[in-house]
């Protein structure tokens, strides 16, 4: 015991110390000054005076987003999409996870995989050259496959309200592999007597799935939906940017709280006023993860994020 | 024992039925932006985009590759920005985690906490903008592509879930030895690692590859423009093309003449293609990222 807080140890806490220097710093520049730098939520920012010069304005730049009609329209976008996303994302993976499991062959499993793993390796950007190919009013396949059993086309990037379900129908599209994945090896961790017991008692693979598999994953499936609501207040920013590419009509049912700060800070140039829209996503955020992973512990403590 | 054939159920040709209709569903996207670029200009005009290539030919690789010097240079940009980014991350990264996971470090706990904090709260795109383009003044540099987000919370996490696994008989050993915890984790913990590495560095060089919102923010010159922020600017310009061709001499300043509609498609073929290919022989280190466990002990 006494060598351990010798001087060996001594020397040896002073390497680690120093191997922990470049994270350690990194974070405190990257990370926490930025926090620091939140204070312009409260300041009119200007690039001249710096943070510390510009004057302090209190709650003004709250004001100004609070009153406006942005502020419910935002939050309630984002809030809205990201619970289309978590219901229809959740439901695709499971659906998608139990009908891999049923599948015998390894190198079949495996092809499979690969190919609704592909979409996830791209970037937003691609995706937002895709959804054009669909949706391009006036060549694009949507609305030549409307005009080809006679319908009239539609102006799908100044239609609003069909934007919700292209968005869920991309995000579920794009992340569905990698979502199956962890369905998946909840799947292949169940005990494999039960599956024979079940066949043993005549019950048939539907019914396996019905009173196994289900059951088995549902504790998984709980918590990654509780832990997926502790992040509805954040969204994919490059989503939302590329896919709708920016157009101002879409507005209505996809600006979100991201988008809508970024704008705040590079069109309209004020900076105070997204640096308070931030701390309020920032604040609820906190909050938010707080209580599903408190939650999430009561629930199921191995699962839970901390 | 009785061994349960998978695929009786509802004759298991349903099943694969399918999954086929799903990993389709997840191709034909490909297939049009490729068909896409491969049609002829005037076709598409006429008829608009289809699932098969419209009047094949190739006269969108033809004006790509007559002035490649653009893609080139984002490929170049692109290439540095995740192999430096991901080096010195994964670096950084992994050496912290040894400590983390090293019982005799004194502040383990503090510096887990003050890692992991960052998980939770942040001050989000306002003041990280203005710390990097007014007081690191970092706009305009390769710095402002390879420095945000180089240190991840979740994947020193992950890294140390790794580190902690390894058996510490095996470093006190060496210790006894008269190395030093530097030497140990270059020496043991490294070698005996491949594998979390791997899956930090691709799932971060993934990241890298695909980022274009860095370069939104704090690029404006061309010769720093990595290769997806090159796409956004195409889509978000329709007319970009256009513009950019009309400066050459050696083409009809109608910019009619141009196929814009698969060019464009065969730019995003160009640029997001090769990957596509190199990605799914690193699937199993992708899917590993997803399965490890939470950050208690």
């Amino acid at each position: 015991m006494k060598s351990e807080y010798g001087g060996k140890d001594f020397k040896d806490n002073l390497i680690m110390c120093a191997m922990c220097l470049p994270v350690f710093a990194y974070i405190l520049i990257f990370c926490y000054a930025p926090m620091f730098g939140l204070v312009i939520a409260f300041k009119d920012y200007r690039v001249d005076l710096g943070i510390l010069g510009s004057k302090w304005v209190g709650l003004e730049n709250f004001k100004f987003f609070f009153t406006s009609i942005d502020a419910f329209r935002v939050t309630a976008n984002t809030i809205y999409l990201n619970f289309l996303f978590i219901a229809a994302g959740t439901a695709a993976a499971v659906v998608l996870a139990l009908l891999l499991f049923e599948v015998s062959k390894k190198w079949l499993i495996k092809a499979y995989q690969t190919f609704i793993i592909l979409p996830s390796y791209l970037s937003w950007v691609v995706v937002g050259f895709m959804t054009y190919a669909f949706f391009n009013p006036s060549i694009g396949l949507m609305n030549k496959l409307i005009g080809g059993v006679g319908g009239a086309g539609v102006d799908w990037y100044a239609e609003a309200s069909v934007w919700p379900a292209i968005l869920t129908i991309a995000v579920v599209w794009k992340n569905i592999g990698l979502n199956c994945v962890i369905y998946y090896a909840g799947l292949t961790g169940i005990n494999h007597e039960y599956y024979e017991a079940a066949a043993i008692d005549g019950a048939g693979r539907l019914k396996q799935m019905w009173y196994i598999s289900i059951p088995s994953i549902t504790p998984l499936i709980s918590i990654m939906t509780i832990l997926a609501i502790g992040g509805v207040f954040r969204s994919d920013f490059g989503m939302f940017f590329n896919l709708t590419r920016d157009i101002g009509t879409l507005y209505p049912t996809t600006d979100v709280i991201d988008t809508y700060i970024y704008r705040a800070l590079r069109v309209l140039g004020n900076e105070g006023m997204s640096a308070a829209v931030g701390l309020y996503q920032s604040v609820v955020g906190f909050i938010l993860i707080m209580v599903t992973n408190t939650v999430a512990n009561r629930f199921e403590s191995e699962n839970a994020l901390f | 024992m009785v061994k349960v054939k998978r695929s009786e159920m509802f004759g298991g040709s349903v099943i694969n039925l399918l999954l086929i209709l799903t990993a389709l569903a997840c191709l034909i996207p490909f297939v049009i932006v490729i068909s896409i670029s491969l049609s002829s200009e005037a076709e598409i005009a006429a008829r608009g985009y289809g699932l098969l290539p419209r009047g094949w030919n190739l006269t969108a690789y033809r004006y790509v590759f007559k002035k490649p010097e653009q893609i080139l240079q984002a490929y170049k940009i692109s290439a540095i920005v995740t192999v430096a980014g991901t080096a010195l991350s994964v670096f950084a990264m992994s050496m912290a985690a040894y400590c983390l996971a090293r019982k005799n470090f004194r502040f383990r706990k503090a510096f887990m906490f003050y890692i992991f904090f960052t998980m939770l709260f942040s001050g989000g795109l306002v003041p990280t903008y203005i710390l990097v383009s007014s007081y690191l003044r970092l706009s305009n540099t390769i710095w402002a592509l390879i420095l945000p987000g180089l240190v991840n919370a979740f994947h020193v996490v992950l890294l140390r879930t790794f580190f902690q696994k390894l058996p510490p008989a095996l470093f006190e050993s060496t210790k006894i030895d008269g190395a030093n915890e530097f030497v140990i984790f270059t020496r043991i913990a490294l070698p005996l690692s491949t594998p979390a590495l791997a899956t930090v560095a691709l799932l971060g060089g993934l990241g890298r590859w695909n980022d274009w919102f860095n370069a939104l923010l704090y690029i404006n010159t061309d010769s720093l423009v990595p290769l997806q922020y090159l796409l956004y600017r195409i889509m978000s310009n329709l007319q970009f093309i256009a513009m950019n061709y009309n400066t050459m001499p050696e083409f009809a300043r109608d910019t009619s003449a141009i196929p814009s509609e698969t060019m464009r498609m065969a730019m995003c073929v160009i640029a997001a293609g090769p990957m596509m290919f190199v990605f799914p022989f690193f699937q199993k280190y992708f899917v590993k990222g997803l399965t490890v466990g939470s950050v208690k002990e």
